[in-house]
């Protein structure tokens, strides 16, 4: 039965993973622009300023996009959690407060300058606008993950009439895996950058674009991912860890470890069934998911038996998990190859060029598959241990969530497509900027750095 | 009886969240108010006004952010209750904020020949998110009773929100624009501005008269005549503006930003006369703050850094408009 709390969910899951979408880009690309930026102010080569000027209008699309997927998550909590805010309100409400006085007015305002005020303000202020709206996003980030992991592994706190008050505000900011989510986020949102970077850089030098710019954004690009990937991978296994010592069950979903064992071994394939309780189809590695978790290859991973009608779901769990992990191995594989490629030979062959165009949006799938591990591994909670997902919902009729989420999911159709393809208009439109001394008349036309055309 | 800061935390707090949605009326309001102006009939004309609201949107919407996010924060029960009863007009005016808010930028970015469908996507949005608003702070201010009557109110006051903000748009034009466009907005201004006049009086008579609570506010004692104060100079506001407009233009570009101050002192007497009639309730005639607000720590831990950020909110919020000071020319991309 389609009721309003499986409708919520549909359309809570949905509306987080459509905003993180541009979080994710934005947090890294405005870090990569102050990089370009700089750049130009110690080189002065007009070089860096091509790359500054393509990929700050990409950025302020993002941004957009970013802001008003988010403003309706602001509105989520009170339409559809209610139960949430009056649990946890009193701890939830202030990280979220912080988020919006310290990071979303300080990139909000400082983002007209960025974006509009080159021609209005010194190079210098328009470089600290840059820097200020760099450390708004990751700001944002800081705090809104701050609360996610407090959901996950809640401290400093008391209950008291079935109400969480707060203790310590250090302990609930500085909570156990709060560290590792903002690394490996922070991460992520770089991994995905470079990759949308190299992705647009490399159709624009496949569809004949000769300039310097997407060579050296390409460059640029690549190299980051490839100093990332790494980072990532053991960022992600710290993580890893974590989990295991606060959600051992979660763990034992993304492994698809049912009964207690030592020495568990590492299922690379499996169709987990969940009403059998076992895995088919099993393609395993002996011991290695206990020596990835304990370091040890006779190490006891406790198994999702312990946790009967405790556990999340476990397909998705597991799948998703597989989905991050082979996404982050396939991409460190390319930034090292196509990064030793560029090095010896100072470009890349077409079907290179190809391969990365194709992984343009990897980031994405492998943040948004990392998201899912994470927030469906904590079902059937909300907050760990204090509060169930199904306690906090709303009253609503059915129909009035089921109204809402078809709003959304059209909008969100709609306006996914919409940027993706604007991406790739963006990037053939700069193409056509051909020979420098065309460049104001061709400029006009095809690529107007204004918006408007009134002198 | 409460004391110390149970008493008074929910008191100041209700001032802030207050204070974040007067100034959102007004920033987002012209905002928003220049995006249902947006004529059909000239290119050159909408880029002009977009180009009036670029840098400042963003900011402006935040402003909604923070008055949410304080009503959460503040007062989590009425919070989940306001928002219960007004599910449906929030994921409208949601859907229209995000419609507006993307079209702005997709319209610079897609070829031509599409720039005009965003254009439209833009005024819809604006509207829809209007009305919306102005939908909601009728179903508010009666209560969120499910009469007919409730309704119909409900549907004036979207009415008169919308005549509101295309006033403050218009009269931003006024002082951020020049030339035809400039002639083309106050007499826009001065036609919302009698829509709005309008709307004000329907809205002062009617409420006081449906809610026996608002009645003996304002007129229940002999103090309550020095509110009369608060018409007696908002008639005076739409008086000044109207002549200025009606003589419109003038050499030099006289006074004009004498459209806009009106429009925001219009708006602030207004507001302040709704907060007035419904203090100390967060849900008219259901909850009080005191009921409503949270634990006393959460409170003051929000409230150290409101006292700390909010006054540089506010400086470098000026320092940008400073920047975009004068009239709108173009905005140059990068
Ligand atoms: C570009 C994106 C990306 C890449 C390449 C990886 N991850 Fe990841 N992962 C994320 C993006 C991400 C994420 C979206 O950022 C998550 C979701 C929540 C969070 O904090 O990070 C995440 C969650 C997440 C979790 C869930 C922890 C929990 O919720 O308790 C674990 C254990 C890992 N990751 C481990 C890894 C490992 C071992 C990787 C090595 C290949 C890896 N991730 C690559
Ligand atoms: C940005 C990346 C995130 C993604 C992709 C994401 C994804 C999801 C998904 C897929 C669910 C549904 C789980 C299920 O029902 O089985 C969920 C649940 C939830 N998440 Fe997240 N989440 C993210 C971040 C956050 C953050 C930062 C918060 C809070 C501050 C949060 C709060 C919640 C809540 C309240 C639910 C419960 C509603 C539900 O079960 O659908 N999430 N999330
Ligand atoms: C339930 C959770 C969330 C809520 C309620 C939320 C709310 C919001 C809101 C209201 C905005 C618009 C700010 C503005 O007006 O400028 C926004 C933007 C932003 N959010 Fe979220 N958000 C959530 C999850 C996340 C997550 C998981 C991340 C990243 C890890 C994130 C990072 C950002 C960033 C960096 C921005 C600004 C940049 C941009 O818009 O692209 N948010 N968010």
């Amino acid at each position: 039965m389609v009721d309003t709390f499986l409708l919520s969910r549909i359309q809570f899951a949905a509306n987080i993973s459509f905003h993180i979408l541009f979080p994710t880009i934005t947090i890294a690309l405005c870090w990569f622009l102050l990089f370009f930026r700089i750049k130009y102010n110690r080189t002065g080569d007009e070089v860096w300023m091509r790359c500054y000027r393509f990929w700050v209008k990409i950025f302020a699309l993002s941004f957009a996009l970013g802001v008003v997927s988010g403003i309706t998550m602001s509105f989520q909590f009170g339409t559809n959690w209610p139960g949430y805010m009056e649990t946890v309100g009193n701890i939830a409400g202030p990280l979220l407060g912080y988020e919006v006085l310290t990071a979303f007015f300080l990139e909000a305002t400082f983002l007209g300058i960025m974006l509009f005020g080159i021609n209005r303000v010194s190079p210098r202020v328009h470089t600290i606008a840059t820097v200020l709206v760099a450390i708004g996003t990751s700001l944002s980030a800081f705090w809104i993950l701050a609360l996610n992991s407090w959901m996950q592994t809640p401290t400093g706190y008391e209950m008291r009439d079935g109400v969480a008050y707060p203790l310590s505000w250090w302990a609930v900011i500085f909570n156990p895996s709060m560290p590792y989510r903002v690394a490996h986020m922070l991460l992520a949102s770089g991994i995905t950058a470079a990759f949308l970077i190299a992705g647009i850089s490399a159709y624009r030098l496949l569809r004949g674009d000769h300039k310097p710019a997407p060579q050296l954004a390409l460059k640029v690009g690549l190299l980051a991912a490839a100093v990332l990937l790494p980072m990532q991978v053991l960022v992600g296994d710290l993580h890893g860890l974590n989990t295991l010592k606060h959600q051992p069950a979660k763990i034992a979903a993304m492994e698809a470890v049912w009964e207690t064992t030592a020495g568990a071994p590492f299922t690379v394939f499996a169709l987990p069934n969940e009403i059998d309780r076992i895995n088919r189809y099993a393609l395993e590695i002996p011991g290695a998911a206990s020596f990835i978790l304990t370091h040890d290859w006779r190490g006891e991973v406790k198994g999702l038996n312990e946790f009967a009608g405790e556990h999340p779901p476990v397909a998705p769990v597991f799948f998703s998990f597989r989905l991050m992990l082979g996404m982050g191995m396939l991409m460190w594989l390319v930034a090292w190859t196509f990064g030793w490629m560029m090095w010896k030979k100072k470009s890349l062959p077409v079907w290179a060029l190809r391969v990365l165009v194709l992984m343009t949006f990897s980031g994405w799938i492998a943040t948004l598959s990392g998201w899912y591990v994470t927030e469906i591994g904590r079902q059937p909670y909300l907050v760990y241990g204090v509060l169930k997902t199904s306690e906090a919902v709303t009253s609503l009729a059915r129909e009035n969530v089921g109204f809402s989420l078809a709003v959304y999911l059209t909008l969100y159709v709609a306006l996914l497509t919409a940027y993706i393809s604007t991406l790739f208009v963006m990037a053939r439109k700069s193409v056509l900027v051909d020979r420098p001394e065309d460049l104001p008349s061709l400029q006009e036309r095809h690529n107007p750095l204004t918006q408007n055309t009134q002198e | 009886m409460l004391t110390g800061d149970a008493y008074w935390l929910p008191v100041i707090f209700i001032g802030l969240m207050g204070l974040a949605f007067l100034l959102y009326a007004i920033l987002d309001g012209y905002d928003l108010g220049v995006g249902i102006l947006l004529p059909n009939n000239s290119e050159p004309q909408r880029d002009l006004m977009i180009a009036s609201i670029g840098p400042f949107w963003d900011a402006n919407e935040t402003w909604l952010v923070l008055g949410v996010g304080l009503l959460l924060i503040a007062f989590p029960r009425a919070h989940g209750l306001i928002l219960y009863h007004l599910y449906l007009p929030v994921t409208l005016m949601l859907a229209g904020l995000i419609l507006r808010g993307v079209a702005f930028d997709f319209r610079a970015k897609v070829p031509p020949h599409n720039k005009q469908l965003w254009d439209r996507v833009f005024k819809g949005g604006s509207l829809l998110a209007t009305l919306a608003q102005g939908y909601m702070l009728g179903l508010f201010v009666v209560g969120f009773e499910s009469t007919f009557a409730s309704y119909a109110f409900a549907i004036l006051s979207a009415i008169c929100v919308t005549a509101g903000y295309s006033f403050i748009g218009a009269a931003w034009l006024v002082m951020k624009a020049d030339g035809e466009l400039q002639l083309r907005a106050a007499r826009w201004a001065r036609i919302c501005l009698w829509l709005t006049a309008l709307g004000i009086v329907a809205v002062s008579v009617v409420n006081p008269l449906t809610s026996a609570n608002v009645f003996a506010k304002w007129f229940g004692s002999l103090a309550a005549l020095g509110l009369l104060v608060i018409p007696v100079v908002c008639f005076f506001a739409v008086l000044i503006v109207d002549r200025y407009l009606a003589q419109f233009p003038f050499d030099n570009d006289f006074g004009c930003w004498i459209p806009f101050v009106g429009a925001v002192v219009i708006f602030i007497l207004s507001f302040l006369a709704l907060g007035y009639s419904f203090y100390p309730y967060v849900v008219p005639g259901q909850m009080d703050i005191w009921q409503a607000a949270s634990a006393s720590k959460s409170l003051w831990f929000i409230l150290v850094g409101a006292l700390i950020v909010l006054p540089a909110i506010i400086i470098y919020t000026i320092f940008s408009y400073r920047v975009f000071w004068g009239k709108t020319k173009e905005l140059t991309y990068y």
